[in-house]
């Protein structure tokens, strides 16, 4: 058991992925020489050589399509993007290409390839380095799309994502790369995906969040633990597969649910959970489900007020969980 | 043409009568496919007659069981070449259950079969392109000897995802070669709005050879995609190759290319048809007589037609298998 960040869990985890298989190799901008703005492939090019860590010309629709190619001839690509927010261009390999390979060739082909990409807001990253993009993958059957929150999540499941017959986005939130530490198991261990974790058991209200969202959450709930409030705290870490037997069972419990997300609020990862409790425990219900999200603005703007107006923080999210406990 | 010229290519007289057969069989598949469209029975068609030369050349270059194909859809001619059956094509067609490509899932003519190394496609323009870039990029890192063959019109030389392939290939120096069918239509648009300057030229940008060559000419497809396929498999790299044809049929059965150009252009082109000239050369160096032409033309017939009356009987896909396959260890609702 070794103390780690999340950005040292991801680099560790991936290096050793890369010397147990030589058929796991990366590519990118920048993951070899620089070994990624983040760090995360640090050292790679110098272990395995640059044919195992390709730096890749500047297009992302390239680093996804070639991805799918290595992946189509039984390598386990693993892709990154620099930043989510530039995944765009890859947007149609990713999701006529590769979501659609296993289905449209009747179970024939299958494409094992996982797309890193850091995500998120808080960071003064402002319109095109804060994006969060889950909701527009999830929305596509044959894709898994993943968000671990945890050091420990981080490396289980991409392990997990490097052994899937089948395409993961796997999405790494900035701002917990360096802030959250926790304890790593040094043997090797996959994290199901389809599984949400309840991080803190309560019997009043059940908030569900994953990624940054999820520490806000937890931090709301033990401020509230101090007025003799409990609420259940729910870590989705996959959007898809989604946990909803977790989510459910919890409702069922406290009869109260709020869902916390930075992406924009409307038709994000929200509105499908929101309505997944509708649908099967709108009786479990004492209060109207509570949603919050970022505001329908284009993205997260820059200047330090602008941002903190954008990002749910603990504040808002107490509050919210207050008026919800009082509902 | 020199009477020795298939001898200089290395092709033996079997290789000839096959491809020349290949051919044929396109065609009569082509001329089943739309007739049948045209009776109601085959919702839509994606027609390849004129491009028979391009394909059965170019595909003729690559060995089977060893190099991928990486197709688009116009491709009918080179998937026979590949090894799916006239039937696979007419399976496709009705969208049945056997369908090797997709089981009744894709609308006609998006090819696939992993048995014959030939890679799943869509619909959206020269995504297997990069397809074709990661794969030769594998081959090349684990050492096997195969060569990735990509096809596209020149209408897939403008999207992104083409100038990616080519620009990766000619960096890590992969065994790919690119071969254009360039048949001067995007459906209603002319290659004179599509390309500046040419295909070929455009090889020159990505360190790479380009060759421009005869598509409707067999022979002169199969050198030049050959010389590339030998090149690539010797480790130095990839190649472009532009064959130039034409299609005699509209882009698909719900195309109509009375809209885009005259009768007389299609009219003259035809006269240009790749089947009766290969046929023409076949017998010329006595390879081909009246009597094997009309026992190779029949027999191909009614095998296209026999075919074509089996698939349309075989079943189609039970309904509730629509919801299989979307992900290898997951069941969706």
């Amino acid at each position: 058991m070794t103390e780690k960040n999340v950005v040292t869990a991801i680099h560790d985890t991936l290096l050793d992925e890369m010397k147990r298989d030589d058929r796991v190799l990366v590519l990118g901008e920048d993951v070899g020489a620089r070994g990624g703005v983040f760090r995360v492939t640090m050292g790679f090019v110098d272990e395995f050589g640059a044919e195992r860590v390709i730096d890749t010309p500047l297009d992302e629709c390239l680093i996804a399509g070639v991805g799918i190619g290595l992946a189509l001839d039984d390598l386990r690509p693993v892709a990154e993007m620099q930043f989510a927010d530039f995944i765009f261009p890859g947007f149609q390999q990713i999701v006529q290409e590769a979501a659609r390979i296993r289905y449209r060739s009747n179970g024939d082909f299958g494409v094992p390839l996982v797309i890193r990409a850091p995500y998120g807001g808080g960071v003064h990253g402002a319109l095109y380095h804060s994006q969060s993009i889950e909701a527009f993958f999830a929305h596509v059957p044959g894709l898994k799309v993943v968000v671990p929150s945890t050091p420990y999540d981080a490396k289980g499941m991409l392990i997990q994502a490097i052994e899937d017959p089948d395409p993961v986005l796997y999405l790494e939130h900035k701002k917990t790369y360096r802030l959250i530490k926790g304890d790593v198991p040094d043997e090797r261990y996959t994290v199901e995906f389809g599984k949400a974790a309840v991080r803190r058991e309560g019997s009043d209200l059940t908030c569900v969040s994953y990624g940054l969202m999820h520490h806000y959450c937890v931090e709301a709930a033990e401020r509230l633990a101090k007025d003799g409030i409990d609420a259940e705290v729910i870590d989705l870490r996959s959007i898809y597969p989604l946990d909803s037997e977790t989510i459910l069972e919890s409702v069922a419990k406290t009869g109260k649910a709020m869902v916390v997300y930075e992406d924009n609020k409307f038709l994000g990862v929200g509105a499908e959970v929101a309505a997944q409790i509708s649908e099967h425990a709108l009786f479990d219900l004492d209060a109207p489900v509570v949603r919050i999200g970022g505001a329908h603005v284009p993205a997260m703007p820059y200047a330090p007020t602008l941002e903190k107006w954008f990002l749910p923080d603990v504040d808002r999210i107490e509050q919210h969980m207050r008026k919800l406990a009082e509902f | 043409m020199s009477k020795d010229l298939h001898t200089d290519l290395g092709l033996k007289e079997e290789d000839l009568i096959e491809m020349y057969r290949y051919m044929l069989l396109a065609r009569f598949c082509d001329e089943r496919q739309w007739g049948l469209n045209r009776q109601g029975k085959a919702p839509f068609v994606v027609p390849v007659s004129g491009h028979e030369a391009a394909q059965v050349g170019s595909g003729w270059a690559f060995e089977k069981g060893k190099d991928v194909f990486c197709p688009y859809y116009r491709d009918l001619a080179l998937m026979l070449v590949a090894g799916l059956t006239p039937k696979d094509v007419f399976l496709g067609l009705f969208g049945k259950k056997d369908d090797p490509s997709s089981g009744g899932r894709q609308m006609p003519a998006h090819w696939g079969s992993k048995a014959r190394n030939i890679i799943t496609g869509s619909s959206p323009i020269a995504t297997q392109c990069l397809h074709a870039a990661g794969i030769a990029y594998s081959k090349k890192y684990k050492k096997q000897d195969a060569v990735v063959g990509t096809w596209f019109g020149e209408g897939g030389t403008s999207e992104g995802d083409w100038h990616g392939a080519m620009n990766f290939a000619g960096i890590h120096k992969l065994p790919l070669v690119f071969v254009c069918e360039n048949n001067q239509y995007a459906i209603s648009v002319h290659e004179s709005k599509q390309v500046a300057g040419s295909v070929h030229g455009r090889a020159a940008g990505y360190g790479m050879p380009g060759h421009l060559g005869d598509g409707n000419d067999v022979l002169e497809s199969y050198r030049l995609v050959k010389e590339a396929v030998d090149r690539a498999r010797a480790g130095e790299g990839p190649s472009l190759i532009e064959l130039r044809t034409y299609r005699f049929y509209s882009h698909t059965s719900d195309d109509d290319d009375r809209t885009y150009r005259t009768k007389e252009e299609v009219d003259e082109a035809r006269k240009k048809d790749p089947i009766p000239r290969f046929e023409k050369y076949l017998r010329s160096v006595d390879i081909l007589d009246d009597k094997k032409v009309e026992e190779i033309t029949e027999n191909a017939r009614t095998q296209v037609a026999e075919d074509a009356k089996e698939a349309e009987a075989a079943d189609f896909p039970d309904a509730i298998d629509a919801a299989k396959h979307v992900y290898a260890d997951l069941e969706v609702e």
